[in-house]
């Protein structure tokens, strides 16, 4: 193999596997470390700096970093990322007076942001601290979209949704509630040099089979959940159905229960494991006695008498064949009394207020054209972000969404090409404050993830919005914050330094370090003293060494970063050192623009 | 010295042997020896020799002198036996717990100091008992632990590290040594290379009788500089590899090697070495042709590695003394201690 190019920011980013899987890149371990050391405004900005809303993810992310976590891969449970992120909020000091100041004197350049979700939102945070004025419109009496219209508020309540959004708003946005675009067109004649739409994907998919249209007892799950949001709707029957079992189906289930459901079943038309919602929002709801019936298929809803009675469905077995496909076999058919369904199968996005002859390109599927680097459709100066952009995704996606449609809209008012963006840049530091000391805690905590703690399960259901995660305590966060593996604290390796002595190697908790041949990376992986069998992480190869000519391969799989093979060595060829990744966002292509100026 | 213990995880290459223990449950203590030592990588073998032997560990007894080297078995085997004793004694203490217990299995850890000038008249005595223990002697041509003065294996013109001068005193080679007492397994190894070290370490352990290995473990800290004959560069420079030892063990089908140069020998428990000869000449059986190999190579400054002579038919010192085949430990008190009459009977035998 060749030598690893370390120099590419890629390599150590990976190594990091919770900030290469976050969308928006959040610097977990550092956060953490922050934590650890009782920094909690520093915590929360430096989520801020990247997600935007650390108090509202850290309750409700879908947080596709956890089952990335390097941790998972020496013991089962990942670090409790998304908690510690909610611990930064809990704890962290007012944090307006520390953000970007916003100009007096703006730009002269003016946005429209259709929608108040978290898409649009996250485009007027980047924008307004460079002058930029930014007017959002919004067809509902409030902002937040999904998140406050759909997340229920015993997940995410209120009064943190109001926080995290105001403080955006307060920067100066020019808010226009209960204004929905109806034409697209009409918008752009108005004078706007760049136009944002986060309008997310707010239709919920229906289910055309026979009876659904012979009682108001059937609702769609998104829209239920708006009215319930909205308090329109206050109560629904005792016996209730849910089909679908994604996360919509979730809240469906639990706030059934908060407003008089006494049985309520989620149905699955497939096996466990096949399920689309989150182990963990699984777990609550069955923490709250949701029962999950599994391998059903709605045939028909049962109408007697005008009135809603029941469901018949299919009742299929599966197995899985030998090419590893799930096969379903018809094996009866099973009847469910109920007095209210709710549809949780999916959401798509509709666009009836877009016209179709403004060179705005739609594809097969009615889906606007939007390039995936810089999010602008084929109209320029029109850009898609969040849901609307390619379909129902979840808050995170959405803010990384805003924070690339912001460059793109920077670089477009400045009529500089919007795809020559700024690269990903890495900067690394070593960690050594002497011998077998570091700057950070390099020491293994075997402790096991730290629990959740919820409200009692009788009180939480007294009223609707009563937030049943009560946070970590000061003794979980102690214990969780050392669980982290540092990943961000990289081995660096330095060819010429080494003496061969095999000291690292044989020092290695979990062996990962070999002198080997070199050869072609399928023999090499094979040949280390722990074969590295997982493909998606990366093999690190030295140059040449110096004595032998053999390499150094180190298996980046399993390193849990306890920094022993740099104590060990007597040469200092290894060392621990930090690595940042540099993410460029709207103000570092601002500041790029203006050095290049005046160079 | 790590502030950190290195953390127990059970990583996913982390296998059992045929025991039901993993390679961790072989390891030691955190090493307290300078970074980069050789002896830790000595340990670091051994730890893999008997991992992959199966042998529990706590069936083995482990025994040193003093010096570095001396320290390491604290450093793997966490639960096997152990004593530590008097600089240069390590071999009476040996010879004394294999008479005791013969199901153990022994080994010495012990330095080119601690075995080559204090203890070399120990150390030649154990040899000619051939007692049945796997006797490592780390060579680092120190007394690392008192801080790189030269010891009895430091060739003529190696110069010290800083001031000292240059040793003008000739050495002794341990290998020959040990050849010339009689000794029924001699091989030498380099902690840096472990792809060799390890299968010596396998059959030196199921040898049966005085089974003595000679490593070259550098001493990063004392004698890994430029004119040294024991640093990590020029034992790599002058390593020429007599015999290679690929362990088959009793479990694995021996299939007959095609190979000419490949002679299998049976050991005691019935696993086999193949000793693979790069030199078609050389012959590990002979004692006499050994030795001259070895001195045409050493006057030509090289150092010559492998299994480099065995005996497998050599009785050991239990079998000679026909002493019990129990362990002191497993025999009853009336049978260990038959009382006054007993004694007197058998007094009476010799008048
Ligand atoms: C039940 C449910 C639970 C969820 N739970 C989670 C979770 O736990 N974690 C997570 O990460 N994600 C979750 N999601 C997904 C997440 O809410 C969305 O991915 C996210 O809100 C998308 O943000 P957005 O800004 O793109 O759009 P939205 O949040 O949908 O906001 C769009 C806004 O645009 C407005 N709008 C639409 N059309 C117009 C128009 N023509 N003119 C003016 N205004 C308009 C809407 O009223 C709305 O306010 C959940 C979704 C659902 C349905
Ligand atoms: C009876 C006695 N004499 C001298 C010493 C001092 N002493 C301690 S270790 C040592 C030499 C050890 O050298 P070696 O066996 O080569 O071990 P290394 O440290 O090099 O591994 C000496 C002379 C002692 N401990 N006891
Ligand atoms: S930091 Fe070094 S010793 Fe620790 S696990 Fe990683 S490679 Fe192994
Ligand atoms: S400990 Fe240092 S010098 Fe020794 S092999 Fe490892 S990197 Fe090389
Ligand atoms: S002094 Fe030499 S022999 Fe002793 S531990 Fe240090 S390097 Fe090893
Ligand atoms: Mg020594």
């Amino acid at each position: 193999m060749r030598p690893t190019d370390t120099l590419d920011p890629d390599f150590y980013h990976r190594v990091v596997d919770c900030q290469w899987a976050c969308p928006a890149h959040t610097d977990v371990p550092e956060y953490i470390r922050m934590i650890a050391q009782g920094r909690y405004t520093d915590a929360y900005l430096l989520n801020r700096a990247s997600n935007v809303f650390p108090s509202i993810l850290g309750r409700v992310c879908d947080r596709p970093c956890e089952p990335a976590c390097r941790r998972r891969r020496v013991e089962d449970k990942p670090v409790a990322i998304c908690r510690l992120k909610r611990v930064t909020a809990d704890l962290s000091d007012d944090v307006r007076p520390l953000l970007p100041p916003i100009p007096l004197e703006k730009n002269g350049k003016r946005i429209a942001c259709i929608g108040a979700g978290c898409a649009s939102l996250t485009v007027a945070n980047d924008l307004l601290p460079l002058g930029y004025e930014v007017v959002v419109y919004e067809q509902l009496d409030r902002t937040g979209g999904l998140m406050r219209t759909n997340i229920p508020a015993f997940r995410l309540p209120q009064t943190v949704l109001d926080n995290e959004l105001n403080t955006i708003i307060d920067m100066g946005v020019d808010l226009r509630l209960d204004q929905r675009v109806d034409s697209l067109a009409t918008l752009l004649e108005e004078s706007y040099d760049a136009v944002f739409i986060g309008t997310g994907a707010p239709r919920g998919k229906n289910l055309e089979i026979p009876g659904r249209y012979e009682s108001d007892r059937i609702h769609i799950g998104i829209d239920w959940l708006e009215s319930v949001a909205f308090e329109h709707t206050k109560k629904i029957g005792e016996q209730v159905l849910i089909i679908g079992v994604g996360n919509t189906a979730m809240d469906c289930c639990r706030t059934s229960l908060r407003l008089g459901g006494k049985q309520v079943k989620v149905m699955a038309r497939k096996p466990r494991g096949y399920f689309k919602a989150s182990e963990w929002e699984l777990d609550d709801a069955e923490e709250e006695q949701v029962e999950i019936v599994v391998n059903h298929s709605p045939r028909e809803f049962v109408i007697n008498d005008g009135q809603l009675v029941g469901m018949q469905f299919d009742v299929f077995e599966y197995h899985v064949d030998d090419e590893g496909k799930l096969q379903q076999e018809l094996i009866g058919e099973e009847f469910f009394p109920c007095d209210d369904v709710i549809l949780a199968i999916g959401q798509e996005t509709a666009f009836p207020w877009i016209e179709r002859d403004i060179g705005l390109d739609f594809d097969q599927w009615d889906q606007p054209v939007v390039d995936r680097t810089t999010y602008q459709s084929t109209r320029a100066g029109v850009f898609f972000g969040g849901d609307a952009a390619f379909g129902p995704e979840n808050i995170i996606w959405a803010v990384e969404h805003g924070h690339q449609a912001a460059i793109s809209i920077h670089k477009h008012c400045l009529n500089e090409a919007i795809d020559d963006r700024l690269p990903f840049g890495m900067n690394l530091v070593s960690t050594k404050m002497s011998i077998h000391e570091w700057s950070f805690s390099n020491d293994y905590e075997g402790a096991n993830r730290r629990q959740m703690r919820h409200v009692d399960l009788k009180e939480r259901f007294n009223q609707l919005n009563i937030e049943v995660e009560l946070g970590f305590s000061a003794e979980q966060t102690t214990i969780e914050v050392e669980r982290c593996l540092n990943c961000d604290i990289q081995t660096v390796f330095t060819t010429d330094l080494c003496i061969e002595c095999d000291a690292c190697i044989d020092v290695c908790p979990v062996r990962c370090l070999t002198i080997t041949e070199n050869t072609d990376e399928p023999t090499l992986r094979a040949a280390l003293t722990v074969p590295a069998q997982n493909p998606d992480q990366p093999l690190y190869v030295s140059a040449t060494l110096p004595q032998t000519g053999r390499v150094m391969v180190k298996d980046e799989n399993i390193c849990v970063h306890c920094s022993l093979c740099a104590e060990r060595c007597p040469t200092g060829a290894w060392d621990m050192r930090k690595s940042t990744l540099l993410i460029p966002y709207a103000a570092d292509e601002e500041t790029a623009t203006w050095q290049h100026k005046t160079a | 010295m790590s502030f950190i213990k290195k953390p127990r995880i059970n990583h996913p290459g982390l296998d059992t042997n045929a025991v039901g223990l993993t390679i961790q449950d072989y390891e030691g203590a955190m090493s307290t020896l300078c970074a980069g030592c050789g002896h830790d990588s000595v340990s670091s073998a051994i730890v893999q020799a008997y991992y992959e032997l199966a042998i529990e560990p706590h069936r083995v007894a482990k025994l040193s002198g003093i010096g570095c080297s001396s320290k390491t078995p604290t450093y793997f085997l966490r639960p096997a036996h152990g004593f530590n004793s008097v600089h240069g004694r390590m071999p009476s203490i040996a010879t004394g717990a294999s008479a005791a217990n013969r199901d153990l299995h022994y080994i010495g850890i012990s330095g080119d100091g601690d075995s080559l000038s204090i203890g070399l008249g120990q150390f030649c005595h154990a040899i000619r008992r051939n007692v049945d223990m796997f006797y490592v002697i780390e060579n680092n041509g120190v007394y690392g632990l008192t801080k790189g003065q030269f010891s009895a294996s430091a060739d003529v013109g190696s110069p010290a590290r800083k001031g000292g001068g240059t040793n003008e005193i000739p050495p002794i080679d341990p290998v020959l040594t040990a050849i010339n007492f009689g000794c029924s397994f001699v091989a030498r190894g380099f902690s840096g290379d472990k792809t060799t070290l390890v299968p010596l370490i396998k059959a030196a352990i199921l040898h049966r009788g005085f089974a003595l290995l000679d490593v070259i473990s550098p001493c990063v800290t004392f004698n890994d500089h430029e004119g040294s004959t024991k640093s990590y560069l020029h034992t790599r420079e002058f390593e020429q590899t007599a015999v290679y030892a690929d362990f088959v063990p009793i479990r694995d089908e021996i299939t007959a090697s095609v190979d000419t140069h490949v002679t299998p020998v049976t050991l005691h428990d019935g696993s086999q070495i193949h000793l693979r000869t790069v030199d078609p000449d050389y012959d590990p059986f002979d004692r006499d042709s050994v030795v001259a190999y070895l001195r045409e190579h050493q006057n030509k400054g090289q150092i010559v590695t492998g299994l480099l002579f065995v005996d497998e038919t050599a009785p050991d010192m239990l079998t000679l003394s026909s002493t019990t085949q129990t362990p002191l430990v497993d025999l009853s008190f009336d049978t260990l201690n038959p009382g006054a009459a007993a004694l007197k009977t058998l007094q009476k035998q010799w008048r």
